[in-house]
Formats: structure tokens, C-alpha cells, sequence
């Protein structure tokens, strides 16, 4: 294992708000500068300034974009975790910690490797100034990490300068500076590079590295929002922060007037509220929040299923119940968003699986809600959100026109002969056409929570109460067509009968979101070890024809999720014509993104018990 | 909300206004409110309102939480777009909907439950935002739909039908928007038409949060003796301060004003509001002078009246994000989003 050429996971312990996040993120960026592709999650905690925050870099020149599971180098900065943190070196694997304090007793493994580096006493000789000192003691180890993993130290240069910009040259200096002092120490006293380190590749071509927050924001400014609604909430808060500096470079006049409005509301009911009023105006009109905004929104969402305002709502899922776990990721609002609301409510809800496909969702969820008019979720979470992914870099459709629905103007109003009805069904599939407040007398209705029929008009009446549930129904039942549909990839080779499809093996594994790069992995590692595997990934819900054929042809099916209770299992009982004995739960929830290892093993588990049963 | 189709007469000698309307077409559907509720008569006062003002009536967004009074927007202007929001959620309502058009008239009607319980938080953050809104509180004390509890308006000692007295203080929702530093602070009664009209009016006119506290009798459940938000108690204890007399742009000020007591305000669209000081001792324009004049009639019990504080300088929602003077409803696909991308990707590579 030792000799393992851009393939093996770093991960970096250190104390939150020192200023490792930068040179943790320096670090990723060089080697994929360096042409390899390469993972990185940021385990941070809910806390400013103290507690314990790890990073990790997984360089994988197989392109698996994922947790692997197992830890390959770890540099160990924190003395508070410094015991859990040597304990999860792999066999063979590397250690790398601060010298100055030397940890003799506790380095008692004999089947790794450990690399002194002095950093702190090397940085305070070098720096005077006390925060310099805290901050430059990571530059140093990113130095120390580039001379044993071979790392480019003109593309560290290179990005130090970008970071900074020519103006601040002075830090480009200082930063290379401690990058040196950590660089030539290691070089003096261990052989460099190790066997174990990155080499310069032409894999990360046409790639870009992005987090998921920010490709949504800019995919909702460039859908066309103009109204973004929110309450500060991690993981979510930085989707606006980065709405508002796209929006501040692209939606500001010559004269500086801005062509949006971002309201900071005082709680997340009132931005689920505006973003209804927004909606109800005809603006196209979102809020990012996480689970417990969701809690909060549960009354607008079911008002907005109900009168038929379209909205779109970003969930940056973390984990739950209650505060729970601020900054670590789950899958946990899946049934939440569904069926947020009370009375008979359902939404559409669309799963991105990394960044890129947060981009192309969020602008089609401002569609799909438009169209549909009604509360639509892209159902995102931290790992998506806040982590720096690579992916394929993001294409423009110079086809895209923004679909606005079915929207009455001026002239048709103008040519309508009796007055407007809201709530009709004139195409048979469940959309009614709606007009918008102050553009014509005879567009003027009352929306209303309360019954109504489908002229819009108030009523306590059995049958037009019901007709305007069932249409609503219809309507549902139209989108399911119209959503994303499912990723579907066989293992086999062969063809099925009527030639279109590959044939089924016997086992299916089923997904949704950031949980897709751990299935892909995993159903690689296992056809090595000869177990063929097909693949779904929901992307959408309601659920398609697809999903519900993939299901049936089958033995069995592992559904594969981020939560305890199983709720991507439990909605496709709840939604599809499913034998429930055929699905077979891998739930992952401590907090944590799930990795390749997690799921193999779980597979792995469920053939040994049912081998042996 | 109205299911009953009121019957549109037309009378050849009623007046019409500059658009050529008669007061008829200000009007919505017929009310289901109990015969000789007080809200009936501010709608009657609104309409009126609407009509003198010469405001096309889709012009106008129309806006409630839920209640007897958010039923209300129901019965006038027909042609304008309503939404009947959720209880104490209008402000939010009201402010997606201003953010996205402000070129739109907004009025809101709302309740003392919906606004001082609910909708508490709401109601102070929509105030604090300065949403140009004209906001009614349509004000009885009680709760009428769920029959007869009282509401956080309810003055101490004030008993119910049943004759439980209210314990505890009332939240004053005039005291309350000045603090909060609401633009345009007054109350009326409904039983007092000439003084409410010009009210509504200059609230209209105003830009920024205009709030109109309005005693309102529930008829129902709230107009006994004992109870302070009945029509007796209202007509005895009504304490007119100020009244406002709104004079349309370029109309002159004919009316002759005694002399250290009238105080024209112009509005930013040109009109003028003259306050009329029925109290020497009160200053409408001066904040620190309002709290304390409106505390010391507190404690006489008298019931102040007419437009009791105003600030006509606060810039609103759309000043202070410095948007853009139109609608952003049709506002927002990037010609360059392609050149866009690229900008965004050239630094993350």
C-alpha cells in the first residue's frame, strides 16, 4: 500500500478557526492543478473558533469521487483528537505531526509510518507577530506535505498569487516563505518524495472545482429570480451569500439600481411567506433554508400546494432531529419535503447528486414550478452545498428559455369573453392557467387557503371541494413525466429481448443525491470481485415508470440512503406497486458522507447472511 | 369570503370620479359578516377611500390574514387581485409580493389577533422593512370566529359576555408602531366615517408602512357592557387629536385654518395632508412628543384619534435596496448567461 501513486486519502486534523481551511483548500487545489482528480470534504464543527475540524483529500486518479472509507496520511494537528486521529491510520499508511511537542508515549504503533516536522517551533523563529504565527504554522505544513507528496511548489506559488492578488505580493512572499521552511525540513530528514504520492497527470481537463451552494445560487440568478427570501441557517446561508454576489455583479444597472431584492426575513416562515407573495405577483421567487426552516415553512408550503403559487425552495439537508448536528450532512428531510404540510399536500422534488446537477436543477426547478405552479424543492444537503467537488464544467444550453407556464397576459384578458375561472382543467392534465395582479381587471380573482372550487370562488361544497383536490391530483400525476428521470445503468453487456435495454442481472442497487458516487465505487470494487450489480438514481420525485420497471426487474433491489429510517425506501412503498420484501435497506447516518467502503460492506453482509441462511 | 354574487345597480346620478367610475365599481362582494359589524362600515369607508382617490382598482393588491376582518378584502374592488394568506401572515405575504412589483397599491386588512398575536413578529418586521402598504387593523378585542375569547388587545378590567374580566395588558398597536418606527401611525373608529376616509386616504398616498388602528365593535361577541371596544364605550372615551384633512396634488388648500393649528405635510407624489391639531399640546411630526402625549391620554382612558405621528422623509423597502423603479416580475434572463458561466468557471479551475 505504500507504493500507492495518486491514489490514496490524506486527511487533516487541526483546530477550527486557525486558518486551516485555506490551506487545506491550497492543498487540494495544487493537486488538481497537478492534473489529478481529487476529493476533499471539510468535517467542520458548529463552533467559531476551538473545537476540533478535519479536512480530507482523497487523490484518485480511478476518478472515485468519494470517501473510500479509510484513511492513508494523517496530519495530526490537534493534540485534543491526536489519540483517535493516529488510530485511524491504515496499516502502512503515514502520520505526520508537530515535533515541537514530541508525543514518544503515544506514538505506539509499529505498522505506520511517523514524520516529525517541528512546525511550530520552526514558524515562531521565522514569524513574530502572533496570529502570523497561528496561521502560517498550515502554510508550513502544506510545504511539508509538498516535499513528501511531491507536490508542485511553482502551482502553490501560482495559486498563493491568485489568491491574493498582485496587490497583497507581500503575503504571496511571506506564505512561500513558511511554505519553504516546511518543504526543506522534511526534505532534510526523510527521503522524498514517499512512495506514496501524487504525479503529475491530464485527468482534470474540462473540469472545474465547485461547491453545490454556490451552482445553485448562480443557477437561480441566471433562471431569472429576482426575489430570494431567507433566515441564516447552516448549510444553507451560503446559497444567498453567493446569490447576492452574483446578483451584485450581473443585476445592477449602469446607475447601480439592482434588479433583485433579497429579503433577510425575521424567521423562516416569513421568507416561505414571501416567497409566496413574490410568487403570486408572477416573480420568479426562492429561499434556501435546511430542515428546520422546512419545519417552519410546513404552513406557506401547504398554502402554496393548495392556491397553486410556484416557488422554488432550496433544502441544504444536515442532520436532524431537532438542531441535531448543524454542520454534518444526512438525507433526512426526504419525506419532509415530499409531503411537507398538512392536509392531503405533495411537492415536487428534485435530488442533485453533486454540484454540476445542482446548477441544471435549480434552473429547472424555477420551470418546473412556473409550469406547474407550485412549491418545488431542490433537495440538496451539506456534502453538495459545502464541500468543493470536481466535476465536469458546467454547460450553457443556448435553447434554454425560461418556461413561464401558463400565465393569462394583457391581450388574452383583454379578448376573454365572462370572467376569468382559476382553477380549470382546459387541457386535461391538471394545470389551470392563472393571471397575475395588476395587469388587467378581468384577470382579478381572490386566492384563498380556504375551499375553493374551480372558479376560485369560496365553498364549503362537497363536490367542488373534491373536484379541486382531484384535479390537483392530476396534476401531480402530469409531472411525473416531466421532472428528471432516473439514472439507470446496467452492469451486463447483453441486450433483453426487444433490444433496447441491456438485460438485468439479478441484484439492482437504488440511490438518490450525494449518495451516487459511494454506489458507483462500490459496485466497481464488487464486479472485481465478480458480484454485477445494475444502478438507479432517483433524481426526482414523483417517481417515474422507470423507477418502478427498474424495481420489477429485480430480485432484489438495495436502496441505498442517508438517514435511519429509511425514507427513500419507505416513499417508493408509499408511491409504486412494490414487493416490499425485495428491497433491502443500506442506511448510513452518523453525520458523515457515506463512503464506497460503507456500502460494499453492507452488500457484502447481506450475501454472507443470505448465503448462510 | 363572499359566495354570494352582490347585484351590480347602476345609478345614472351617481358622481364619478376623474376615470369616470362611480363609487359602485369600487365595490367587491356582498359581506357575510354579522349585520352592524364595524368592519362593514370600513369597507364602506375604503371603497369610498379608493374611489376619491382615483386609483384604477386592478392597480391595487389586496391582502389579509384570517379572520372576520380578513374577509373583508372580498367585499370591495372586484377587480383587483386578492390573497387571503394564513393568520398573522400577511406581512410576509404583503412584502414578497411588494419586492417583486412595487408599482402596485397595497392594501392590507387585518385584525387585532391576526397582527398583535399570531402575527406579531410579522406585523413588527414588515414595519421595520418600511413596505409601502397601506395596513388596517381592524380592532374589536376579541376573537369573533372561534366565538368570543378575548384578544391581546383587550384592555384590563374588560369583561366578556359571560363577564370574565381581562387580567392582562393590553398590546397597543399604535404605541407599538411608533416605537417600532412605523412611518405613518393613526387610529380611527368605524363609526366615525368623516374622519376615517381622509385617513385612508393619506395612508394610501404615503410612502412607507402606513398603519390604521380602527376600532372596530363586534357586534357578536364584544359590544356589552363592560366590554371597552364597544360602540358606548368607543363614542364615549373617543378623544379625536388630530384630524387629516388629504388634499389631492395641485388642488388647492381652500379651507381656512385657525391660525397655529394647521400643519400641511406634502406628500412625495405632490399631495398634501393638512393636520388639523384639535390638541394644541400635540405635535404629529415629533416622536418623543407623540409617546409620551399618547401615554398620557392612556391613562385617562381616553381613546386617541386621527393621524398620530407621521414621518414622510423614510425611505421603504425599494428606496433602500436602491431597486430599480419597475416591476421585477418580467425582469432577470441574462442575455450573456453563457459569458456568465465562463467569468464564474475561469476561477475555479
Amino acid at each position: 500500500m505504500t507504493g500507492r501513486v495518486n491514489d490514496f486519502t490524506l486527511k487533516i486534523a487541526t483546530v477550527n478557526g486557525t486558518g486551516s481551511a485555506s490551506a487545506n483548500s491550497l492543498l487540494m487545489k495544487a493537486i488538481f492543478r497537478m492534473g489529478v482528480p481529487v476529493m476533499g470534504k471539510n468535517y467542520f464543527p458548529s463552533n467559531i473558533q476551538g473545537l476540533p475540524t478535519w479536512y480530507e483529500i482523497r487523490v484518485t486518479d480511478p476518478g472515485h469521487l468519494t470517501r473510500s472509507g479509510e484513511v492513508n496520511f494523517m496530519v495530526a494537528l490537534n493534540a485534543e483528537t491526536f489519540a483517535k486521529d493516529h488510530a485511524e491510520v491504515t496499516p502502512g499508511g503515514y502520520l505526520l505531526y508537530d515535533s515541537t511537542w514530541p508525543r514518544t508515549r503515544e506514538l505506539d504503533r509499529d505498522d505506520i509510518h511517523v514524520i516529525g516536522v517541528p512546525l511550530a517551533r520552526m514558524v515562531n523563529h521565522h514569524f513574530v507577530d502572533a496570529r502570523t504565527r497561528i496561521l502560517m504554522k498550515n502554510v508550513a505544513f502544506v510545504g511539508a506535505l509538498a516535499a513528501l507528496l511531491d507536490l508542485d511548489l511553482d502551482v502553490i506559488e501560482q495559486l498563493l498569487t491568485e489568491t491574493f492578488g498582485a496587490r497583497k505580493a507581500e503575503l504571496v512572499k511571506a506564505n512561500m516563505e513558511a511554505v519553504k521552511l516546511g518543504y526543506d525540513d522534511v526534505r532534510e530528514h526523510y527521503d522524498c518524495p514517499l512512495p506514496m504520492h501524487v504525479r503529475r497527470a491530464d485527468m482534470t481537463a474540462g473540469h472545474v472545482i465547485v461547491d453545490g451552494n454556490t451552482t445553485a445560487a448562480l443557477g437561480a440568478m441566471l433562471a431569472g429570480a429576482t426575489v430570494g427570501a431567507w433566515y441564516p441557517l447552516t448549510p444553507s446561508t451560503s446559497v444567498m451569500d453567493a446569490f447576492k454576489g452574483f446578483c451584485e455583479k450581473y443585476r445592477r444597472t449602469a446607475d447601480g439600481e439592482r434588479e433583485y431584492v433579497l429579503l433577510q426575513a425575521e424567521d423562516e416562515l416569513a421568507a416561505g411567506g414571501m416567497v409566496m407573495g413574490a410568487g403570486w405577483m408572477g416573480a420568479r421567487a426562492f429561499t434556501a433554508t435546511s430542515g428546520p426552516g422546512i419545519s417552519l415553512m410546513n404552513e406557506f408550503l401547504s398554502f402554496g400546494y393548495y392556491t397553486e403559487i410556484p416557488g422554488v425552495v432550496f433544502d441544504i439537508q444536515r442532520v436532524g432531529p431537532s438542531t441535531g448536528m448543524p454542520t454534518r450532512t444526512q438525507q433526512s428531510d426526504l419525506m419532509e419535503c415530499a409531503y411537507a404540510g398538512h392536509g392531503d399536500t405533495r411537492h415536487l422534488c428534485l435530488y442533485p447528486a453533486d454540484p454540476a446537477e445542482a446548477f441544471h436543477f435549480s434552473m429547472r426547478a424555477f420551470d418546473l414550478a412556473e409550469h406547474f405552479q407550485t412549491p418545488v424543492f431542490l433537495v440538496s444537503d451539506l456534502d453538495i452545498g459545502m464541500n468543493e467537488w470536481m466535476v465536469p464544467e458546467l454547460q450553457w444550453d443556448p435553447r434554454y428559455r425560461p418556461d413561464r407556464g401558463k400565465v393569462l397576459g394583457r391581450d388574452d384578458l383583454e379578448r376573454l369573453s365572462g370572467p376569468f375561472r382559476r382553477y380549470m382543467d382546459p387541457d386535461n392534465d391538471g394545470v389551470p392557467f392563472r393571471t397575475l395582479p395588476g395587469v388587467h381587471p378581468a384577470g382579478a380573482f381572490f386566492t384563498r387557503g380556504s375551499g375553493h372550487s374551480k372558479h376560485g370562488t369560496y365553498t364549503e361544497d362537497a363536490a367542488e371541494y373534491q373536484e379541486v383536490m382531484d384535479r390537483l391530483r392530476r396534476k401531480f400525476e402530469t409531472a411525473r413525466e416531466h421532472v428528471p428521470a432516473p439514472l439507470i445503468e446496467y452492469a451486463g453487456k447483453a441486450f433483453s429481448a426487444d433490444g433496447r435495454r441491456p438485460q438485468p442481472v439479478k441484484y439492482g442497487m437504488l440511490t438518490v443525491g450525494s449518495g451516487d458516487s459511494a454506489v458507483r465505487e462500490a459496485r466497481q470494487n464488487m464486479k472485481a470481485g465478480g458480484t454485477e450489480i445494475d444502478y438507479c438514481r432517483v433524481r426526482a420525485f414523483p417517481f417515474s415508470d422507470d423507477v418502478q420497471r427498474f424495481i420489477d426487474e429485480h430480485d432484489t433491489v438495495f436502496v441505498v440512503e442517508q438517514n435511519r429510517d429509511a425514507q427513500l425506501k419507505s416513499m417508493l412503498l408509499c408511491e409504486l406497486e412494490v414487493d416490499a420484501d425485495k428491497l433491502v435497506s443500506v442506511l448510513h447516518y452518523n453525520g458523515l458522507p457515506i463512503a464506497s467502503m460503507d456500502v460494499e460492506a453492507a452488500v457484502l453482509d447481506h450475501f454472507r447472511k443470505a448465503k448462510a441462511s | 369570503m363572499s359566495f354570494m354574487k352582490k347585484p351590480q345597480v347602476h345609478h345614472a346620478e351617481l358622481p364619478v370620479n376623474g376615470l369616470g367610475y362611480t363609487v359602485r365599481d369600487y365595490e367587491g362582494g356582498m359581506s357575510t359578516l354579522c349585520a352592524g359589524c364595524g368592519h362593514d362600515s370600513i369597507t364602506a369607508a375604503l371603497i369610498q377611500a379608493c374611489w376619491g382617490l382615483d386609483i384604477e382598482p386592478y392597480r391595487v393588491a389586496k391582502m389579509s390574514g384570517i379572520g372576520c376582518s380578513s374577509k373583508t378584502p372580498a367585499y370591495f374592488l372586484r377587480e383587483a387581485h386578492g390573497i387571503n394568506a394564513l393568520h398573522g401572515r400577511m406581512p410576509s405575504i404583503a412584502t414578497g409580493a411588494n419586492a417583486a412589483n412595487g408599482e402596485l397599491h397595497f392594501l392590507g386588512v387585518s385584525g387585532d389577533g391576526d397582527s398583535l398575536s399570531i402575527g406579531f413578529g410579522q406585523f413588527a418586521h414588515a414595519i421595520r422593512r418600511n413596505v409601502n402598504m397601506l395596513y388596517l387593523i381592524e380592532n374589536n378585542g376579541v376573537y369573533g370566529l372561534t366565538k368570543g375569547q378575548f384578544s391581546a388587545s383587550a384592555d384590563i378590567g374588560s369583561t366578556t359576555k359571560r363577564g370574565e374580566a381581562n387580567e392582562q395588558p393590553p398590546i397597543d398597536p399604535v404605541m407599538t408602531a411608533i416605537s417600532l418606527g412605523c412611518t405613518f401611525v393613526a387610529r380611527g373608529f368605524s363609526g366615525d366615517k368623516e374622519q376615517l376616509v381622509p385617513l385612508i386616504q393619506a395612508g394610501l398616498r404615503h410612502r412607507g408602512f402606513a398603519m390604521i388602528d380602527i376600532i372596530s365593535p363586534c357586534v357578536a361577541f364584544n359590544d356589552h357592557e363592560g366590554s371597552t371596544k364597544s360602540y358606548a364605550h368607543t363614542r364615549e372615551y373617543f378623544h379625536p387629536a388630530i384630524h387629516a384633512d388629504f388634499i389631492p396634488p395641485r388642488e388647492e388648500i381652500r379651507a381656512e385654518y385657525e391660525k397655529g393649528r394647521a400643519m400641511p405635510v406634502e406628500l412625495h407624489d405632490g399631495s398634501t395632508i393638512v393636520l388639523r391639531k384639535i390638541d394644541v399640546d400635540h405635535d404629529p411630526t415629533d416622536r418623543a412628543g407623540a409617546i409620551a402625549y399618547l401615554e398620557r391620554h392612556r391613562e385617562a382612558r381616553e381613546i386617541v384619534t386621527g393621524l398620530l405621528y407621521l414621518e414622510e422623509e423614510g425611505s421603504d423597502l425599494h428606496a433602500n435596496n436602491r431597486t430599480v423603479p419597475r416591476s421585477l416580475v418580467d425582469i432577470g434572463m441574462h442575455e450573456n448567461a453563457e459569458a456568465i458561466l465562463e467569468e464564474f468557471q475561469a476561477g475555479c479551475r
